[in-house]
Parts: C-alpha cells; structure tokens; sequence
C-alpha cells in the first residue's frame, strides 16, 4: 500500500510542477485555477480516504463486486445517478441545449425513460437472480463457457469504447480548465480510478459515486437557479431573454438559427427522419438496459426490495438533474453567450469548445469561486464514472472469464479477488493509453456505440434469459453475436466513423443510429434459432426456467447481504 | 455457484400455492401496463418528433415565446418518476404481502 501512496504523491508532484503549466500559463483563467485545485485535492484526499477505509473492509469477492450487498436503496438510488450522470451528460446535454435549444431535451428524455422500464421488467429480477455481474442471470439456465464469455465481450465492448469516450474527453476538460496537459490529465485520472478499483472495489467505488453526485447536484442545482434568478424567476421573460441573446451571438449555431429562422424552443435537425428517431429512441432507452456498470449496481442492495426503491430515487435525481441541464442550456445562451469574454468569435464557438457552457456559466453567474467549484466537480464526476466502467470491466474478466469460464467457478475468493485487481489495473492502464493515442480523434461516436451495442448484444440475452422460457445457449449465442456484429460494422460504414473519423467521401451505411436493425437482428436472431433447437440441451434449459422465475418472484434462494 | 438447483420438490411446492400464482399475475400483469404506458408515451413523443416537429413549436399563449414542446417534454420526464412511484408503492404494499404469505406457508 505505501509503495501506492508515494507513487500517487510523485504522481501528483510531477502533475503540479511549474513545467506542466508552462504551455497554458498565458491563460486568461489561469488566476482562477487556485479555487478549482484546492476543491479537487479536497475531493481526491476525501475519496481516498474513503478508498484506504473501503480497502479494509474488502475481504471477500462479494465484497469486492458488491459492496457486500449492503447498500441501502437510497444510497443506492444516488450512487445510479452518479453513474448515469456523466460530465458527458452534464456538459454535453446543456451545451447541446445552448447549440440547438429544444433537441437537447429530446435527448435528456430519451436517457431517463429507460429506466421506469429498467425498473417494472428488470430490477428485481437481477436482483433475485444475479451476484456479481448480469452474466450470472444469463448462465442461470444456459450454458456456463460460452455464454459468460459472450456477456464478458458485450460488456468490455460497452466499457472500453465508454472509457476511451470518457478519457479523451477528461483530457481536453481538464486542460481547458486546470490549464493541465493532456497527457497528464488522462494519467492523473487514469491513476485515480485504478486506485479506487484495485483497493476499495465496489465500497470505494459507490461512495465516490455518492460524493459525486451530491457535488452534481447541488453544483446544477446553483447555476440553474442563479441564472433563473437573472428574470427574477419569471420563466416567460426568461425565454424571452434567451431568444432575444441569440441575436447578438457569434455562435455559428446561433447565427444560422437566426438566418433560417428556426425556432430554438421546437425541434430542429438534430432528428432528422423517422427511422433515425426511433432508432435513437430505442438505443437511448435500452442501452440503459444493457449498460454493464449500471446493472451492477443492482447487486449492492440487499434485496428486491432496496433494488426496485434505487431505481425511483435514481429516476428521480435523473430527472431532476436532466431538467436543470435544460435551465442551464438556455441560461448560458442568455448569460454566456451575448458576453464576448467566453466566445471565440473567429471560430464561431465557446472559449474551449461549445462543452464549456455549463463552466462559462457558472462563472458568469457567481464569479471565479463557483468557476471552481464546478471545475472540480466537473473532474470528479468523470473519476466517478471512470470507476465505475473499470470495475465492471474488471468484474466481466476476473468473475466471468477467469472463475467461470476458464476455471469452471472452481476458484478461491483470494485468487479471483487478485485477478480482478489486476484486470482493473489492466483496464486502467489501457484506458489511460487509448485516451492518449485518440486525443486528436472525434470520439462522440464512442459514448453512441457503446450503447447500441449495450441494447443490440446485452439487453436482448439479459432480457429474454430472464422472461422468455424458450432461450436456448445457442439462441442467445448467435442473437447476441449478431446484435453486436452488426452494431459494430453499420456504426463504422456509417457517417459518423466512415466519413467523419476515416475521411471517406459518402457513407456507406445512411443512419447514425443502427439499433433499429441491429437490435431487431439481435432479437430475431435468439428467437429463431432458440426455436430451432431441439438439442437435449435446450430441453434442458428450458426445463429450468421453472425454478428460475421461482426465484426471480420470490427471492427465495437469492443472494443475500453478507454479515459484518 | 450462481447455478444452485433449487430443489425441486420446493419448487413443486410454491407451483402449486395459488397465491404464487396469483403473484406471479399480478405483477407481471402491473409491470407490463406500466412498461406499456411508458413505451406508448414515449414513442409518440418520437413519432412526432421525427414526423410533425413543428407542432410542438406551437406557443402556449399567443403572447408567449414559450412553445408546447418544452411543458410538454418536463411532463414526459416527470411521469417517468411518477410511474416508478406508483409500481414502488404497489409493490411494497400488495406485491411484498404476498411474496412474505407465500415464504411462510412454504416453509
């Protein structure tokens, strides 16, 4: 453990040394970065703290993966949140409300109404049937090897695209706001989260997620009413005012809304034909269902019970949180963006980046020192979710493909707890390098593909093992190949990847979103050849199912909370 | 492992309690309507979206800039809660009754 420490300290030495400045020294905010410093060792110092206490209290792998499943569903309700809300979602949701008006919405809907459904056809069930990873729900009656080793791919998929996604995007927030290079921000982050991981596991990991979400929500909370305190609460002149700011903006967005226009309260082109909007739709809302990080949390609570109060108080906070980025979205175009201070007029966006509107107006609404409040929180929330990704990842290769499908589950809890600390420190050390090298790359692609595959390979075998008697192993082994297969090649010939990241001319494939097809092909594919297979095998399965939904109903014979 | 067989004489057993059965019925009847009520919600939210999005660019007074789309979406996210809620009390009152019934008689 010290040899950590005094790596973490060289680490943050070599982090803070003059050098590293240099390159941003000449910044206009550089003068403000001593708040958002100070408020972010505050946060590392207090979550290590709490990893160093996790750590001794981590003794066992239901401990590791599951926090012991002794989290209450409230505190469990906020640790979803805290996964679900993302810097991407907090900066990128607000600042597609500043750039587009009303489609930031569209996508903040698309994003909570998941989870109502997460919670009538889900919730309890992986409560009452799974231990550490959804994989466990799924080889209840298939197949042990080669199912675990399919959700093990869906779920590294889903988590490397979602980490490179999160740390490229880590990378240029902090540079931007500490003035920090890049390179060391990915490995700062990079470091942290491994720390989390590798010690506390899931108690380090779902306090992080409870701190964070409680710095997001109260942060939001105060910019959305400072700037609703700039009408005096009047939500009509409100609008009004931010209808009027677009006149004056040199936001590129804004001034071809105003040249075609186009009414930033209806929606505009982000959606454009009807077979991308539903497919966004049904990506948005099943994705949720299938995201690896967030079903694990499912395991922390002791019972069904707890299980389905996390999903209300999480759709909650979610929701509140999505209709504060909406306030945020049109406060920063009437605060932010008639104020030439946080433009960069030449390039026709914010001063770095449209992402910024969020920071930008937390400053012009209370000044330098909730600049750098919101800085740090803005840092901690993608160490929350970072963590999060890696202990899923880790859970998927040490729980699913070392203990049971390599070993046959015949493992000791000592060797699969160091297996599973090893792969977060693998995980960790690969996010840190694909966050390097894809620095220069558009990767808003990622966070997009990583839930289409999340609804075209893991939603579709979770949700028919657990309600569809007739799933066979091989059903579900080709339904889900195929959903992730073909998410993967029409997400690369589509626009986004064949035009935008490798530079081809047209799109091979027309739309951005293929969960339409690829989820219809995942699904079609688990039921015909389910349906085809007459193998004693299958015979076998299915007679399972019986004693299955008996424990999905009634818990009896589920995991419960380990006695401390 | 995750795989213990429940024992089957146990599962014949709460098979054949009709309170099981009447469990199992009702909720998955309760959960599916909701699910259904939230799907129907949502798409056609989608479906105008995709096909008629100027009309939630209507205005909700003539004098007002503040256009239908935006109540409208705030409601969607609100119901979202509000249906979570009322599975939520259901279930912790009737749903848990008679899952704690069918535990004791099958004891």
């Amino acid at each position: 453990m010290s040899r950590l420490w005094s790596f973490l300290l060289a680490l943050a030495v070599g982090a803070w040394h003059p050098a590293a400045w240099a390159a941003d020294a000449a910044k206009p905010e550089s003068a403000l970065n001593i708040t958002a410093i100070a408020m972010f060792f505050v946060f590392v110092a207090v979550t290590l703290g709490i990893t160093y206490w996790a750590a001794s209290h981590t003794k066992t792998t239901k401990d590791f993966y599951a926090a012991g499943g002794g989290i209450t569903g409230f505190q469990n309700g906020l640790a979803i949140a805290g996964d679900y809300m993302s810097a991407a979602s907090f900066l990128g949701i607000s600042a597609m409300v500043f750039a587009k008006g009303y489609d930031g919405l569209i996508y903040s809907i698309g994003f909570l109404v998941g989870w109502p459904v997460i919670l009538f056809l889900m919730a309890e069930q992986l409560r009452n049937l799974g231990r550490y990873t959804f994989a466990d729900i799924v080889s209840f009656r298939l197949s042990r090897v080669p199912i675990r080793t399919l959700s093990a791919m869906g779920t590294l998929f889903t988590v490397i695209l979602y980490l490179i996604a999160q740390m490229v995007g880590a990378g240029q927030l902090i540079r931007t706001l500490f003035g920090l290079p890049y390179e060391y921000a990915v490995v700062t982050v990079g470091a942290l989260m491994i720390l989390y991981v590798a010690f506390g596991g899931m108690i380090a990991t779902t306090w992080v997620q409870i701190i964070k979400a409680v710095l997001l929500l109260t942060g939001a909370t105060f910019i959305a009413l400072s700037a609703l305190n700039h009408t005096h609460f009047d939500l009509e002149l409100f609008f009004r005012t931010a209808l009027e700011s677009i006149k004056s903006s040199s936001l590129a967005d804004h001034k071809k809304a105003v040249a075609d226009s186009r009414d930033i309260f209806a929606p505009g082109g982000l959606v454009s034909d009807p077979v991308s909007a539903i497919s966004l739709g049904l990506a948005l809302m099943f994705g949720t269902a299938g995201l690896p990080h967030i079903l694990m949390r499912f395991f922390t609570v002791p019972n069904a019970k707890e299980a389905r109060k996390s999903v209300f108080y999480a759709t909650g906070f979610i929701g509140y949180f999505y209709i504060l980025t909406f306030i945020i979205g049109f406060g920063a175009v009437m605060m932010v963006a008639p104020n030439p201070q946080y433009m960069d007029a030449a390039k026709g966006t914010l001063m770095g980046g449209n992402n910024m509107a969020a920071i930008h107006l937390a400053h012009a609404a209370g000044g330098d020192l909730f600049l750098g409040f919101i800085s740090a929180v803005a840092f901690a929330t993608i160490l929350a979710v970072v963590s999060g990704l890696t202990l899923a990842g880790a859970s998927a290769v040490s729980h699913d493909l070392f203990a049971n499908a390599m070993r046959g589950g015949k493992v000791d809890e000592r060797t699969e707890m160091r297996v599973s600390k090893f792969s977060a420190l693998a995980i960790g050390v690969i996010a840190i390098y694909l966050g390097i090298q894809f620095e220069k790359q558009n990767v808003a692609f990622m966070v997009g593909l990583a839930f289409a595959i999340a609804a075209s390979a893991n939603f579709p075998i979770l949700f028919l093992s657990i309600h569809w008697k007739n799933l066979t192993t091989r059903g579900a082994l080709i339904g889900g190949t195929l959903g992730l297969v073909t998410t993967v090649v029409m997400v690369v010939l589509s626009k986004t990847v064949w035009v935008d990241v490798l530079g081809n001319k047209t799109a091979l494939f027309p739309y951005k979103d293929p969960a339409i097809f690829s989820m219809t092909l995942a699904f079609l594919g688990c039921w015909i050849f389910s349906k085809l297979d007459n193998s004693p095998q299958a015979a076998a399965e299915r007679a399972l199912f019986e004693a299955q939904e008996i424990r999905c109903e009634s818990g009896i014979g589920a995991a419960g909370a380990s006695q401390h | 492992m995750n795989n213990d067989p429940v024992d089957a004489k146990l599962v014949q057993r709460i098979k054949a309690n009709p309170k099981y059965q009447e469990l199992v019925a009702k909720r998955s009847g309760f959960a599916w309507f909701l699910s259904m009520i939230m799907l129907i919600i949502y798409y056609a939210f989608i479906l105008v979206v995709a096909f008629i999005p100027k009309s939630l660019g209507e205005k909700i007074a003539p004098d007002s800039v503040i256009s239908i789309g935006i109540p409208i979406g705030v409601l969607i996210i609100i119901a979202a809660f509000i249906l979570t809620g009322i599975y939520v009390y259901r279930a912790n009152s009737t749903f848990d009754e008679l899952t704690r019934q069918i535990k004791e008689e099958t004891k």
